[in-house]
């Protein structure tokens, strides 16, 4: 099945790396969206519907935890699956990430097999 | 209990901290570029006109910086995004800070209480080599040589600590 997903890195180069990681290790994307801050992204949820966003943490204006914390409040993002990609490896992000509501986690660098292995188990049998 | 890493770390011997600087830098262009750093390469006669730096700052400050000549950019940016060398543009910059940004948290979070304890800033490309750098450091720094497809890299740390 074919998801929707939203990438959001403050980075436009990674946002591409994201996306071309997963389509490369077989992850069938539908339609990606991009936004370069957690804000943007929020804008992006409140006229679209995705089944995945994957997150960079450092970010300005709203980073990454502070974006999925609102997610419960965006109709559109209420059920979707956050995977977190960033630099920022300590357990103590990790924990950070998880308790605001993410469901995975990948460090960067990675290759594209082991982007797909944290997102394919989020996703529910969508990919 | 302080790690031998966090107490070479206080008293600013850093000398064992190069070969993982070494293998932060391999890891990423391996693992992002597909490609395997060789070296170390010989840079001297050569222009490193692109320098990628990320600042450093908390337990451990100081700047981390890749500086490679602008063919050498180009083409990491074209192994990074898969588009063909001549379509590489406004793009590599923001690759060349990507990849200094990862090789400075591979780095970091190589070393105990570091991945915790320091934080790293947003990344800065410069192009051009008509500049010199005066970092707050107040070691020799570390220096780490090696060669992307023939073309020479250095990564560099400069502490402060």
């Amino acid at each position: 099945m074919s998801i929707r997903a939203l990438i959001v890195d403050d980075s436009s180069v990674m946002r591409k790396i994201v996306e071309r990681s997963l389509r490369q290790a077989g992850v069938d994307l539908a339609k990606v969206f991009e936004a370069g801050d957690g804000a943007q992204a929020l804008s992006v949820l409140a006229e679209n519907q995705v089944d995945l966003i994957l997150c960079d943490i450092n970010m300005p204006v709203m980073d990454g935890l502070e974006f999925i914390k609102q997610l419960p409040g965006v109709t559109n993002a209420k059920d979707v699956p956050v995977v977190m990609i960033t630099t920022e490896g300590s357990e103590s992000h990790v924990v950070q990430a998880l308790s605001c509501g993410a469901r995975g986690y990948i460090r960067k660098p990675f290759t594209p097999e082991q982007a797909k292995e944290h997102v394919v188990p989020v996703l529910g049998g969508k990919s | 209990m302080k790690s031998a890493n966090e107490r070479n770390a206080a008293d600013g011997n850093h000398e064992h901290w190069i070969p993982l600087l070494e293998v932060a830098a391999r890891e990423v262009f391996e693992l992002m570029l597909s490609c395997q750093l060789t070296g170390p390469s010989v840079a001297e006669g050569t222009d490193l006109d692109v320098t990628a730096m990320v600042g450093l700052a908390g337990q451990l400050c100081g700047v981390l910086s890749i500086r490679c000549e602008g063919k050498a950019a180009a083409l990491m940016t074209s192994k990074m995004l898969g588009v063909e060398l001549h379509k590489v543009g406004r793009e590599m910059p923001d690759a060349l800070g990507e990849i200094a940004n990862m090789v400075a948290g591979n780095f970091k979070n190589k070393i105990s209480g570091l991945s915790e304890g320091c934080m790293l800033s947003p990344p800065t490309v410069v192009t051009g080599n008509d500049y010199s750098m005066h970092a707050q450091a107040d070691t020799s720094g570390l220096e780490v040589r090696l060669q992307f497809e023939s073309m020479p890299m250095i990564v560099s740390l400069q502490i402060q600590s």
